[in-house]
């Protein structure tokens, strides 16, 4: 069969309109049918016909998936609350804005006017030969075309590498791991909350998806408890691009400190590895100590341990080590990057 | 000079055109509403009646032949109308130059269609259905059997002992030297060209382990002066390689088309850059008589050069609308824009410079290597040559090329095709010499640029050619004062936390200008003026501004010119390719041109109405009258002219215009006064345009991210005709450049031979928040002696100094080691100053 791509394909549009009712259509559907939220990473994969659903399952008329509202401890974010809305709210701005930060920096305006936190947090991965159709492991072929000696992976793993080297895009991702939120998912069998971290896998446990979500499952809100409310907190992100633009690599980080000593702290960084990773030794090692530049250097080269470069990715080690750095020593890159926020 | 508040203010707030009362100032183009509105059409917003879709079926490899191809299934699929396979094209068709030489068509040229793909991507056949969805549906029910054949995607690789070929036959194209003119005869076809092979030696490629750009032999050469001796009289020689991008076009219009036939003529709506001259290009292509072709193109979603007469893929449309007999759309798609859209050639360059103290460039041997795809060879290589030869005027030079080819997607020219390159490789050696020399970087660009009638290039049939005038010393201080460059320099920030400042500047140029194309205008009998434009509406404005003489030199209000453009059936004069930047200084030429025409066609019909001598009559204020005496308004005249007849109102038409020019003066016949001539204004030497650019980069030394901070483009483009389109050239090109420095690619994979980089979001063109945000340009406003109006183009020659200029600012924040190719981006920098600064993968275009 010949190959065409860039042409949207037909398929049944669903629109329900509650959780109970989309989740009923997804039971029908199974393999068939496709969630889709803010489509940014639904309509790539359909209209280069490399997914091809009988069924599109919209979320966007959920108002129950939809807005921020206070909770007993904290806030609850539901799925389908745009990045805008994310980006500009004044209660994640005042008290969570690591979040605010990294939700502002994806994409351009117009993919956070459409793109939402849930399926910013749920793509896919932007492995080029993966999304260009090609048969690899995670398409359930047995290669990676990515880690050849002479394939083009500037922008792959240097982490957790398991046969995929593929990376975690999501900018809000590792935001959400140091502010500790929790990821309630409706199942089949119920509702269950897991732990930001705990919403990804590594292509060693399964190598066809990057979060746990099953078929019929459905992300639909993001909790952000108040431990971390107010912390010191810092993000950046690396891209080629000032917009549009994936990251190259991207940092989080949220601390609190009594005097210069760092009490707590949580720390996550993405396009590192197939997941975003809580880098729980460089917290170890950290904790208690001055906040200071040896203590960035020393969690700098910590977090790179093991990493492993590929034939052009070797400049995310530097690159690693630097963010982390900064995320401790919390020495912002300067009010001249703010300009360029968009 | 540009005052204090002058440098603050955005440069089309300046004023131009003292002495002119339309030329130079800002005015509201005829085409803006329905551009700024949605209202205006591209190919793709035509709807006919009874019109069906065509999609494409792409090669999925870098070279195959196609074995079989079984359509039954497709077929099948109801609302499937028809399909167009290679087998069913026109041969390629040879062409006709002026002079009546026959052109042989070229057999293994590109064609729509072919059973032997060149590249991943080249259209293959395709579909026509009721709708897109049924005619995407039968390409996937197709089953086609393709052979893999041995492919080559970098020139390097083809060049090497052994080395693959990207065709069965060879790697490069020889061209025989066409047989010597008899006198007194035509000159004679020149033999189409044919494939040979190109290989270097083992020994060839003994540097390129280190990173250095090997030198094998060459097919093309040439020199002036005497370059050893300017190497030994060198205080300092440096020897460098280069590798610049590959860069797709990236119109935001894609190719689209839509094509139907009515009484014998094919109709076909697509965007291109050259209205008038598309035609002659599709009727070749699709085997008729350019009066058998209409094109209809009133706006095109941008060129570069990538759509100089439209694209040899609208044929397609044409032939499945013959064989369905109805009206066929082809929408092109991203994807598919991305494979045959075209894209400049990458240029593998090693320069050896040599510098005298002072920094005069006292001798320079230049090498390069162009990737051209697999069909027509580009003249990148060559051009880049002579631009350097020019912008840097050394004492002396030699230059070598080869332009090699490879099995990926077609290269066109974009955008100062190779004089873009030239400079990107000839700036970082500058900004080198200016850094071992101890002069400042604005100076040793002083010293070195043109001025005046500068010569450039080799000598032929022992002469240089010149250029017609050159001013980019005064743009160069202008520049620098606008830029503040000395108080920049002398008050550069030492690092701060990670971040470096740093600055550049850097020269630029290309050509500008060609000559002895057509006129035409009605002085209609209600006193109007009908303005005939054949020029593509491409997104300059040139399309309307090149017009505005006509009024000026008659004296006649804007308003009322009536102009019409975009529709060939429409009676269009002979007008240049909008390419090569020629089409200001052409059009304005020719403008000028059937404006003295009306002036004496005007006074002649007075003289004969109203008695007098016609040198006694002045035309100004809508009317042609005696100093003081008696006159007669525009309309008079007018009505006069077809009473008249004869070449009064068109019923004869010069002899030297072009036939197609003539055509359309009959059909306009007895309409009103008919203005028609064609420009033989004297011309002496080649018009080229100049840009000084300036930027400041700020880089964070920790995770290779760099910001440009500001930049600022002054240009040498003669008169400034329309400063808010000029304004839109001088930036929007200086970006097409930038573009080049901050991240445009296309990244292939070179074990399967595919294109990975095939979205926006992969091959990275610049955004708007890329840039700085007071982007600044001026002009210098200098006529140019050698046309009327005094005005050149500008399309091209900002884009080197875009790029070169941030480039130079780079390497003044990094190093001159760390950077050796474009473009520069994070982990370029990072991995170059984490490993000790050598340059990470220097002759790989494509990470």
């Amino acid at each position: 069969m010949a190959v065409i791509r860039d042409v949207m394909p037909a398929f049944e549009l669903l629109q329900p309109s509650s959780v109970a009712d989309a989740q009923h259509l997804l039971a029908r559907y199974g393999s068939d049918g496709w969630v889709l939220a803010g489509g940014l990473d639904s309509f790539d994969w359909l209209k280069d016909r490399i997914k091809k659903p009988k069924a599109v399952i919209d979320l966007s008329g959920i108002h129950e998936l939809k807005g921020i509202r206070s909770t007993a401890d904290g806030i609850e974010i539901g799925a389908m609350t745009t990045l805008t809305e994310v980006a500009q709210n004044p209660v994640i701005k005042q008290k969570y804005s690591l979040l605010s930060q990294s939700a502002e920096l994806v994409a351009s305006p117009q993919i956070r006017n459409q793109g939402t936190i849930g399926g910013n947090v749920s793509q896919d991965t932007r492995c080029w030969y993966y999304r260009g159709g090609w048969p690899c492991y995670r398409a359930g072929g047995n290669i990676c075309y990515a880690d050849t000696p002479v394939a083009r992976n500037r922008e792959h793993a240097i982490l957790e590498a398991e046969r995929c080297v593929a990376v975690n895009p999501s900018d809000t991702a590792p935001a959400l791991i140091a502010l500790d939120a929790k990821f309630v998912i409706r199942t089949a069998k119920g509702e269950r909350v897991v732990d930001a971290e705990g919403y990804y896998v590594a292509p060693d446990r399964d190598i066809t998806r990057l979060t746990i979500l099953q078929a019929g499952d459905l992300l639909t809100a993001i909790r952000i408890p108040s431990a971390w409310a107010g912390a010191e907190f810092y993000f950046e992100k690396v891209r080629d691009r000032n917009v549009w633009d994936f990251p190259l690599l991207n940092v989080a980080s949220a601390m609190f400190t009594s005097g210069n000593t760092i009490d707590k702290i949580r720390i996550a960084v993405n396009a590192a590895a197939a997941r975003p990773l809580r880098l729980k030794k460089v917290e170890d090692a950290v904790r208690g100590k001055q906040r200071s530049a040896e203590t960035g250097e020393i969690a700098g080269k910590l977090s790179v341990q093991g990493a492993v470069p590929l034939q052009f990715n070797a400049y995310k080690i530097p690159l690693m080590r630097n963010l982390v750095k900064r995320s401790i020593t919390g020495v912002a890159n300067g009010g001249q990057e703010a300009a360029w926020a968009s | 000079m540009p005052s204090q508040a002058d440098q603050h203010k955005p440069g089309a707030e300046r004023k131009y055109g003292d002495k002119y009362k339309l030329i130079g100032k800002n005015y509201q183009t005829a085409d803006l509403v329905a551009k700024v509105t949605g209202k205006a059409k591209y190919a793709e917003d035509f709807r006919v009646d009874g019109m069906l879709f065509c999609k494409l079926l792409l090669s999925p490899l870098p070279h195959a032949r196609v074995k079989h191809i079984d359509a039954r299934k497709a077929l099948a699929i109801p609302g499937v109308k028809a399909i167009l396979t290679a087998d069913e094209l026109p041969a390629p068709a040879d062409s006709l130059t002026d002079l009546g030489t026959v052109i042989k068509a070229n057999p293994r040229g590109e064609r729509a269609l072919t059973n032997e793909p060149l590249y991943q991507g080249e259209p293959v056949l395709a579909v026509a259905a009721v709708d897109e969805l049924t005619a995407a549906e039968a390409i996937e029910a197709l089953d086609v059997d393709f052979e893999p054949l041995p492919f080559v995607l970098d020139p390097l690789d083809s060049l090497r002992p052994g080395g693959p070929n990207p065709r069965v036959e060879g790697n490069i194209w020889v061209q025989a030297p066409p047989p010597p003119t008899k006198p007194g005869e035509r000159p004679p076809s020149p033999p189409p060209p044919d494939v040979g092979e190109l290989k270097w030696t083992k020994e060839d490629f003994a540097e390129a382990d280190q990173g250095r750009m090997p030198m094998g032999k060459t097919r093309d050469e040439w020199s002036y002066g005497d370059v050893e001796q300017g190497f030994k009289n060198a205080a300092l020689v440096l020897d460098e390689s280069f590798v610049t991008p590959d860069t797709s076009h990236q119109t935001l219009e894609t190719r689209s088309a839509l094509a139907y036939w009515q009484n014998g003529k094919v109709y076909v709506h697509t965007g291109t850059q050259s209205t008038v001259q598309t035609v002659p290009a599709l009727a070749r292509w699709l085997h008729l008589d350019p009066s058998q072709v209409v094109l209809v193109s009133e706006y095109t979603g941008g060129g570069f050069g990538s759509k100089v007469t439209a694209a040899i893929s609208a044929i397609i449309p044409a032939l499945l609308s013959k064989k369905a007999n109805a009206p066929v759309m082809m929408r092109i798609s991203r994807e598919e824009e991305h494979f045959i859209g075209r894209g400049r050639p990458s240029l593998l360059g090693r320069l050896k410079v040599g510098f005298a103290k002072d920094g005069r460039i006292t001798a320079l041997d230049m090498f390069v290597i162009c990737n051209t795809g697999p069909y027509d060879a580009v003249g990148d290589a060559g051009a880049a040559g002579r631009i350097v030869s020019l912008l840097y005027q050394p004492a002396a030079m030699r230059w070598r090329g080869a332009t090699i080819m490879t099995n990926t997607p077609p290269r066109g020219p974009q955008s100062a095709p190779g004089g873009m390159q030239g400079i990107v490789m000839m700036e970082p050696i500058m900004g080198k010499a200016a850094r071992k020399l101890s002069l400042d970087q604005v100076a040793i660009r002083r010293i070195n640029c043109p001025e005046g009638k500068a010569e450039f290039g080799p000598a032929q049939n022992g002469k240089r050619t010149h250029c017609t005038s050159s001013f980019i010393k005064d743009a160069l201080d202008r520049g620098a004062e606008q830029f503040r460059w000395k108080e920049r320099i002398a008050n550069k920030p030492n690092q701060q936390g990670s971040k470096r400042r740093g600055l550049g500047v850097s020269v630029s140029c290309f050509f500008g200008g060609s000559t002895g194309y057509d006129g035409l205008f009605l002085v209609k009998p209600d006193g109007r003026i009908a303005i005939q434009s054949g020029i593509g509406n491409l997104g300059t404005e040139s399309v309307i501004d090149c017009h505005r003489v006509v009024a000026e030199e008659l004296g006649i209000p804007w308003e009322k010119c009536d102009l019409t453009w975009g529709n060939t059936s429409q009676n269009l004069p002979w007008t240049c390719v909008s390419g090569g930047s020629q089409t200001t200084h052409a059009m304005t030429r020719a403008a000028h041109a059937a404006a003295a025409d009306a002036r004496q066609k005007l006074q002649e019909i007075a003289t004969k109405t109203l008695g007098g001598k016609p040198e006694n009559y002045v035309v100004a204020n809508e009317r042609v009258f005696a100093k003081g005496g008696r006159g007669m308004t525009l309309a008079q005249a007018a009505q006069q002219a077809i009473k008249l007849g004869g070449k009064y109102d068109g019923h004869e038409a010069p002899d030297d215009v072009n036939k197609y020019t003539k055509a359309s003066v009959a059909a306009l016949a007895g309409q009103g006064l008919v203005a028609v001539a064609k420009d033989k204004y004297p011309h002496d030497g080649t018009s080229m345009s100049f840009v000084a650019s300036f930027a400041e980069v700020e880089v964070d030394v920790e995770t290779g991210k760099y910001h440009i901070l500001d930049f600022l483009a002054y240009a040498d483009v003669g008169t400034v005709l329309d400063p808010r389109a000029l304004g839109g050239q001088v930036l929007g090109r200086s970006i097409l450049g930038i573009g080049h420095a901050i991240g445009q690619k296309w990244v292939f994979d070179p074990h399967y031979g595919q294109m990975i980089s095939r979205r926006f979001y992969q091959n990275k063109p610049p955004t708007i928040l890329d840039l700085p945000v007071n982007m600044q340009w001026a002009a210098l406003d200098i006529p140019d002696p050698e046309t009327p109006v005094g005005a050149r183009g500008i399309g091209e020659p900002p884009v080197g100094g875009g790029c070169a200029s941030v480039l130079n600012a780079l390497t003044d924040a990094v190093g001159d080691d760390v950077i050796r190719r474009a473009p520069v981006n994070a982990d370029t920098i990072l991995a170059s100053l984490e490993a000790g600064r050598p340059a990470q993968d220097p002759l790989t275009a494509h990470i």
